[in-house]
């Protein structure tokens, strides 16, 4: 079944214990494109993203409803295994949280050893690989074996995200990627994210107006925990068609 | 993916065996507690409570004695222990800014959980070698071990106590030295408490210092400079006896000790539940 | 003219006289800093002192035999009154191999159930119940340990190990029930308390994020647990040192099960052995003239020395690696 979406999103809620966190989205994401997902603090977007790949529910007390279908299959169904899904999605959090304890390379190789590759030559080519997708490549291969800590933040930001992409997973899922990060490393990772959109599948989730309207396709606004609209970005930003949205836009709240 | 198949296996068998460690542990408290009670329970009675230690053949006796000669050495290990460890507390806490801070600090860490033998022959050497075995010798090494669960927990109980307070006081115009003894240590004064009593039941249970300071006593108090019977120490040398009425002796000890120790401890944990 | 002026002049006499040597005026506040410091530095002296009266207890030892008594294995009090101390080293050192043997994996199961696996609630019970084990004195570990657990071992463990293992030399000769092994199995169960309690907070000071990364990567709990284990294994190692502190000086429970036999190795794990110091609480009572004093006292210097250098290895370890993981965690 042939479907241009990677997610068709139907009627997802969420909550904290008994917080109503996400009401009724629907939604469906387009495949090799980026998708933002923007609106003020507390809106719900944080925990949209978490719930494409099932990391909303770690958290105790927290609870999903509705459907999520990832390659035409609803992830929520009882039968999937969380873990599976999570492997086929990149995750890279507002905070870069490389493993600290581990080199460069070894954070890079996390997730493949993690699938029982222990080829060394395979492990080099895929680490390199990533290293080169994440950009990151040049201002590291001098010294793979440096802890995974020692690098600037923006470095730590790109590392991870070298670490999410070694899996070789089919979605990029992006936490506010920038927040922490100064304006040069921001430039470098939206560069980085265009690319990713000619063969991944990228959400990215930000506070930043300026950021999605660079770097996305397809822009969803939530306020409140309800989508307020959805669709290009383009239009979204120049013809919007929810007062809300416009109110958004141009800065008058949030 | 045989790989994730695998990995689900070591996922599950890692879980069981997590848990299984919690069974490892908790199987000999259960064990312990309840031989204690199973056996000990059939001891007690009015004249066990009051009655002094047996001789060997002897039927009947009990553990009066030994429960005032603990009281007594606990009690006196106190006098000393309690101011030392609570001024040590008082500085580590209040004046941490100062060089020696960290140093006694590290000392006190260090003495803390000390093989209690080791302390017990200081005593010996520095009590008994002038007066004898003696209670002095024996509360002189519970007060050494006593003193640094005093300082830390006097410590932590202080520390507790929100800045705010010890500056409120000092912007009415209170000496900081008053500041300290009036209020912040009257805003810790739980912590405290609770740390001095867990402090106690420690030393109440010591056996292997009252050992060598000390040794078996089998009457009242006689003296300071003579010694006293010892709960934990009666234990012992029951323990190991051959004579039954002794070993039953050493169950209904153990029940009485246990339900001291264990009955501070609760008591204090309830009270200090904000820790966990 | 007689006036009360005179504690006026004393007092500032005094002032004078501290201000001289310490710089600073004699007000309350200094005086109160100055007596709880005096009341702190107590410590300094305490240990010196230990230091100063075991070595002094120990002349007449250390000059009779000098080094030859850290590997001399001869212990005759009655006859030729030779005293060597290497079995009860080696039998102190083996009795805690073992306990952190069993000890250390136990207790991190335990850390990992309280800061991974367990539900907030539930893991309060089980701390509480885990610390109500380290209440237990030793002597009481000691008596469960004759009744309840070398009978228990005997009958129902040994037996059979030796039935399976019985071709190891381990694991051969008779079975009496207490012995090496059963030391230490006791020192174990002692040590987990703290060993468990020190993993399960280093644990719980890993940041959720290193969590939530390995979690990303499509890793099991397992996998993530094992993610925490490494983060923290600085921790881990303070807390195993602590533990080694606390079974090489444990006396009362030792000394009751180990059967205290004075032997440079034992036949077998199921055989009688002898620590430092469990010969300290068997003899000290019953040695009858100075060297024999000063023998134990000696035993005492040595057990000192080695329970000082793994305590201060111990916090040195667990104070810089609390500090390290807060301090990723911070950035």
């Amino acid at each position: 079944m042939f479907s241009p979406y990677k997610f068709e999103i139907e009627s997802l809620n969420a909550w904290f214990g008994s917080k109503h966190v996400l009401k009724n989205i629907n939604m469906k994401i387009k495949e090799k494109a980026v998708t933002a997902v923007i609106g003020p603090s507390g809106c719900g977007k944080t925990t949209f993203i978490r719930c494409l790949n099932r990391m909303h529910e770690i958290v105790p007390g927290a609870k999903v409803s509705g459907r999520v279908l990832f390659n035409g299959i609803d992830i929520y169904n009882e039968d999937v295994d969380p873990v599976q899904i999570r492997r086929k999605m990149g995750m890279v959090f507002q905070k870069p949280n490389p493993f600290p304890m581990m080199s460069i390379y070894d954070n890079v190789a996390a997730g493949l050893k993690l699938n029982g590759i222990k080829d060394k030559e395979k492990l080099d080519s895929v680490v390199e690989r990533s290293l080169k997708l994440a950009i990151l490549w040049d201002e590291v291969k001098d010294d793979l074996n440096k802890s995974g800590a020692s690098l600037s933040g923006g470095q730590q930001q790109r590392l991870c995200i070298a670490r999410a992409l070694a899996v070789e997973p089919e979605v990029m899922l992006m936490d506010e990627p920038c927040s922490a990060l100064d304006p040069i490393a921001t430039a470098k990772i939206e560069t980085l994210i265009r690319m990713l959109a000619e063969d991944y599948t990228v959400v990215i989730v930000t506070h930043n107006m300026q950021q999605a309207a660079r770097v996305s396709d397809f822009t969803a606004f939530l306020y409140l925990g309800e989508l307020i609209e959805f669709g290009p970005t383009k239009e979204i930003f120049e013809n919007p068609k929810s007062e809300l949205t416009e109110k958004y836009i141009t800065g008058e709240f949030g | 993916m045989a790989n994730y198949k695998i990995r689900k296996i070591k996922d599950r068998f890692m879980c069981i065996l997590v848990w299984l460690a919690l069974l490892m542990a908790l199987i000999p408290l259960f064990s312990i507690l309840g031989e204690v009670v199973l056996k000990g329970a059939s001891s007690i009675n009015v004249n066990f409570l009051t009655q002094p230690t047996p001789t060997v053949g002897e039927a009947g006796g009990g553990v009066a004695n030994a429960m005032q000669g603990t009281v007594l050495a606990v009690g006196l290990a106190s006098l000393i222990g309690v101011p030392i460890g609570l001024m040590s507390g008082i500085f580590l806490s209040e004046y941490s800014e100062t060089k020696l801070s960290p140093a006694v600090r590290f000392f006190n860490d260090v003495l803390n959980g000390f093989p209690s033998i080791v302390i017990g022959i200081f005593g010996y050497t520095i009590i008994v070698l002038s007066i004898g075995f003696s209670v002095m010798a024996a509360a002189f090494a519970l007060a050494i071990i006593m003193i640094p669960i005093v300082t830390r927990t006097t410590e932590e109980a202080l520390k507790l106590v929100p800045a705010t307070v010890r500056e409120a006081a000092i912007a009415l115009g209170v000496p900081r030295w008053k500041t300290i003894v009036s209020v912040v240590l009257s805003g810790a004064k739980k912590g405290i408490a609770t740390g001095i009593l867990l402090s106690l039941a420690r030393i109440a249970g010591e056996s292997a210092p009252v050992l060598v300071t000390m040794g078996y006593w089998r009457w009242w108090f006689a003296g300071l400079d003579k010694p006293v019977a010892n709960l934990a120490l009666n234990i012992y040398i029951f323990a190991i006896s051959p004579f039954e009425n002794w070993q039953t002796l050493a169950w209904g000890s153990a029940l009485v000790l246990v339900t001291l120790i264990l009955g501070i401890s609760v008591i204090v944990r309830i009270f200090t539940q904000e820790k966990y | 003219m007689k006036n009360s002026r005179k504690p006026p002049v004393v007092i500032h006499n005094l002032s004078v006289k501290v201000h001289k040597i310490f710089k600073k005026p004699l007000t309350g506040d200094y005086a109160f800093k100055l007596l709880t410091a005096a009341f702190a530095s107590s410590i300094f002296l305490m240990l010196g002192l230990m230091i100063y009266e075991l070595i002094k207890g120990s002349q007449l030892s250390l000059q009779r035999f000098g080094i030859e008594f850290l590997i001399g294995s001869k212990w005759d009090p009655a006859i030729s009154q030779v005293f060597g101390a290497l079995p009860l080293i080696l039998g102190t050192l083996v009795t805690s191999a073992i306990a952190l043997l069993i000890g250390v994996p136990i207790s991190l199961g335990i850390g990992l159930a309280l800061s991974e696996y367990a539900p907030k609630r539930f893991g309060f019970a089980i701390s509480f119940l885990v610390e109500l084990l380290a209440a237990v004195p030793s002597v009481i570990y000691g008596l469960w340990g004759i009744f309840t657990l070398i009978p228990f071992l005997r009958n129902n463990v040994y037996v059979y190990l030796q039935g399976f293992l019985g071709f190891i030399p381990l694991f051969s000769g008779p079975i009496y029930g207490g012995g090496v092994l059963t030391g230490g199995i006791i020192l174990a169960i002692m040590i987990i308390p703290m060993v468990s309690a020190v993993s399960r907070d280093v644990f719980s000071a890993v940041p959720d994020t290193q969590r939530e990364a390995m979690i990303s990567l499509g890793a099991t709990k397992w996998e993530t647990a094992k993610n925490v284990i490494s983060y923290a294994r600085s921790g881990v190692i303070g807390a195993v040192i602590l533990g080694l502190g606390r079974a090489v000086g444990e006396t009362m429970a030792i000394t009751m099960v180990i059967g205290n036999k004075f032997q440079l190795l034992p036949s077998s794990l199921f055989d009688a052995w002898y620590t430092m110091a469990a010969i300290i609480a068997n003899e000290f009572t019953e040695a009858t003239y100075g060297l024999y004093v000063s023998a134990l006292i000696e035993v005492g210097l040595v057990l000192f020395f080695v329970a000082l250098i793994i305590n201060v290895l111990a916090r040195l370890v667990v104070w810089r690696s609390l500090k390290l993981v807060r301090g990723i965690a911070r950035e």
